[in-house]
């Protein structure tokens, strides 16, 4: 689970220490974002393929309860049963109601994050049942008790040196083997054991359509047709905007999701379930969670178009530079700085001003959310519910009064050029414009404001000498 | 063609005017680039007039989500500028945050709908209004210059095609430092990424802003450029502590001290 008490600029600068390992993080990532781009430019119509992904979600959005209960009750017709969670706690229950059951001791686990937002590994596993996430990142970060440091890529903050270390105390892997292949291979046999053991599967839903009653998974390891086949029981657990009209529309975000994620052309596979196995059990558990009143917010609802493509992280320059960890909510970067504060302003608070407003989220985001705005609207929100320290906020408050008296402000400039020179460097190097290594800039002798004032009062006398010297 | 002075552009028969919109800490830090945005217009033939009432826009507040201050700030500049036919600054984060942000605080205010199509960033103003297509006096500059993107210059006013967007590139900065002799342009790699000086994140976050401006100046440094050329003094400013700091030797510099001419000795 994540530690939700967090501060960004602190546990960013923490990160930061390591500079070579922040410089590694930022590189690997941005590798990522250019393999995205090179794709993203194979399609001529790229960005029509956005506003078609943005307009076919924002019009679900719009009637969500219908295509809802469209797709309960074709899910139903199908044999499938369908569960409704108000929250995590909620979906929690349920899930383990299913599991206790049917007697059930082992779950394999693929492609969820929000079993993570729901924080179920641990939920169940204080009831005794077995968790084995299987997704190689999650089972790393699951192997070292962490919660995944990015959406897509959950074990990016770590090299395979590390990796092969824990493979080695976890697995029992030759010390020192560093090869991805090997460790790769040594997570697939063991894993292997585990899919063979387990009583049920649980997935992660990417789209759910309403037209059939299917939910459709996308993964490039193949876990999840793995943990759904061998185990009799799946259970599916979704957020409540998974939802698309019909099939039709699932092309679109196809061709956008693995594009945006990863760079690459389609995910490995791209698997439809719209009934149990013969034999078996099918399970969707609908998650609310919060939803709901992100979807009653004007300013926020937008948000609830994600398809969890986690291009908005790997341009964000932030989140390059301080890794998943240094975000309080269970998502990071920009997609996550905008749905924390939206659910609890309080903790996830400084996840708000973590931006640098650039906007390079939302130019990269598949279904077009106003990211950077939202950012800014939430701090409009925390400003509001006096959540700002109390400096900040005394400085916003005296240049809200100087912004509205000029001459004010122009002698506060004016003392701050004439001051800042005089000052030893000893008091100024541990502000917080120079503590990190910036100088201050050079103080110019007059503002442009009085430039402007001699060079016009210089150009009346001209005048009024010429005209002075005209008259006699 | 000779560039058309502003006189000739209005179709009203009486003279335009154009508000000179000086950003609170370019006036206070960086008054030659406010000259050389004045003196530049000027000689173009433009009547420019700087209203002594303005402050600042507002920007800060408002990205620190104190709604009234940026609202009495967004009233207090349509009030000072209303009167102009246009208005034009040197900034293209301070002129986005009147074009693009000000509808969030005061939409319904109708003397601001009729002021905002007038507001320009001065390279957009020189493109877009003055369709300039030789500087005043010729520039002769014959430096190696990267160009520096500021953010929201890039990707709300569209100053140049955004990385992310798989649109046909163009590049307001490349296309005006045409008319300098001598000058050779370079993109740096990760042609458009934000410098970290964000406003007040650049003190809300101090060692992340830093360590973000040192990767963009190392960037800029290793296409063998000479200068940091960019329209926003804020990340000039910014990456000028760090370069201070750190006694290197390229320089950054705003667009409009090259077309002026005063470049050369900065
Ligand atoms: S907000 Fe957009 S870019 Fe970020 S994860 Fe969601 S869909 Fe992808």
């Amino acid at each position: 689970m994540k530690d939700d008490s967090v501060k960004h600029p602190q546990a960013a600068a923490e990160f930061l220490k390591d500079r070579a390992q922040a410089k590694w993080h930022d590189s690997a990532i941005w590798w990522v974002r250019q393999k995205r781009d090179a794709q993203a430019k194979q399609l001529p119509e790229w960005e029509e393929l956005r506003r078609l992904a943005r307009e076919i979600k924002a019009h679900t959005l719009s009637q969500l309860d219908d295509y809802l209960a469209q797709f309960e009750a074709n899910a139903q017709k199908n044999g499938v049963t369908v569960h409704w969670a108000a929250d995590a706690d909620e979906h929690n229950r349920i899930v383990h109601g299913i599991l206790a059951a049917r007697q059930v001791k082992k779950l394999v686990k693929s492609k969820s994050m929000l079993t993570e937002e729901c924080g179920l590994n641990p939920y169940l596993e204080q009831r005794g049942i077995e968790v084995v996430d299987t997704d190689l990142g999650e089972r790393i970060v699951q192997l070292r008790h962490e919660a995944p440091s990015h959406i897509v890529m959950p074990a990016i903050h770590l090299k395979k040196e590390q990796i092969s270390e824990l493979f080695h105390k976890e697995l029992g892997t030759e010390a020192g083997n560093n090869d991805p292949t090997y460790l790769t291979h040594a997570a697939r046999a063991n894993l292997r054991e585990h899919f063979l053991t387990a009583d049920a599967g649980l997935t992660g839903v990417n789209f759910a359509i309403a037209e059939t009653g299917g939910v459709v998974v996308c993964t490039n390891e193949g876990n999840a047709d793995l943990g759904t086949s061998l185990p009799p029981i799946h259970i599916a657990s979704m957020g409540l905007e998974k939802i698309i009209p019909k099939l039709e529309h699932l092309g679109v975000f196809t061709r956008l999701l693995a594009r945006s994620a990863i760079g690459s052309p389609v995910t490995t596979y791209t698997s439809h379930f719209h009934q149990a196995r013969p034999g078996g059990e099918m399970h969707i558990v609908i998650v609310d969670n919060g939803r709901s009143d992100i979807l009653g917010n004007e300013d926020f609802y937008q948000s609830l178009r994600c398809i969890r493509c986690g291009a908005c992280m790997n341009t964000c320059p932030v989140y390059r530079r301080s890794s998943g960890f240094s975000y309080s909510y269970i998502i990071p970067g920009p997609i996550g700085s905008t749905l924390g504060p939206s659910r609890d302003m309080k903790k996830h608070g400084s996840m708000a001003f973590a931006c640098s407003t650039c906007g390079s989220c939302s130019n990269v985001c598949p279904v077009k959310i106003n990211l950077h705005e939202q950012l800014v609207l939430h701090r409009k929100k925390a400003f509001d519910q006096n959540l700002l320290p109390t400096g900040k906020k005394m400085g916003l408050l005296a240049m809200r009064f100087l912004t509205q008296h000029p001459a004010l402000f122009d002698l506060g400039g004016k003392v701050m050029r004439k001051v800042v020179p005089i000052i030893p460097e000893s008091l100024t190097r541990h502000s917080a414009w120079s503590r990190a290594g910036r100088d201050l800039p050079p103080m110019p002798a007059q503002s442009f404001k009085e430039q402007y004032q001699q060079r016009s009062q210089n150009k009346k006398d001209k005048q009024d000498k010429k005209d002075k010297e005209e008259q006699q | 063609m000779q560039p058309v002075p502003c006189s000739s552009l209005s179709e009203a028969p009486r003279t335009m005017k154009i508000g000179l919109f000086i950003p609170c800490f370019i006036n206070e830090l960086f008054p030659h680039v406010a000259m050389a945005t004045l003196e530049l217009l000027e000689s173009l033939g433009c009547e420019v007039e700087f209203p002594l009432q303005q402050s600042c826009c507002g920007q800060p507040l408002a990205n620190n989500g104190d709604s009234k201050g940026a609202c009495d700030a967004a009233r207090r500049f349509t009030g000072v500028f209303q009167q102009y036919d246009y208005v034009v600054a040197p900034s293209g984060s301070c002129v986005s945050h009147v074009t693009h942000h000000y509808d969030w605080y005061i939409a319904e205010d109708p003397a601001y709908q009729q002021l905002k199509p007038k507001v320009y960033e001065i390279i957009e103003f020189l493109q877009d209004v003055l369709k300039l297509e030789k500087l005043p006096k010729p520039v002769y500059f014959p430096h190696k210059v990267s160009i520096h993107q500021s953010c929201h210059g890039l990707r709300e006013l569209h100053h140049a095609s955004p990385s992310e967007l798989m649109i046909p590139y163009q590049s307001r900065l490349e296309n005006i430092l045409k008319l300098v002799d001598g000058v050779d342009v370079l993109l740096p790699e990760r042609r458009d990424e934000c410098c970290g000086f964000g406003g007040t994140f650049c003190v809300d976050e101090p060692e992340l802003s830093t360590a973000m401006g040192e990767d963009r100046i190392a960037q800029h440094e290793a296409t063998g450029a000479e200068y940091i050329v960019g329209a926003d003094p804020s990340c000039l400013m910014h990456m000028g502590g760090i370069i201070r700091h750190q006694g290197k030797q390229i320089r950054p510099l705003h667009i409009v001290e090259i077309l002026t001419g005063r470049g050369a000795g900065a």
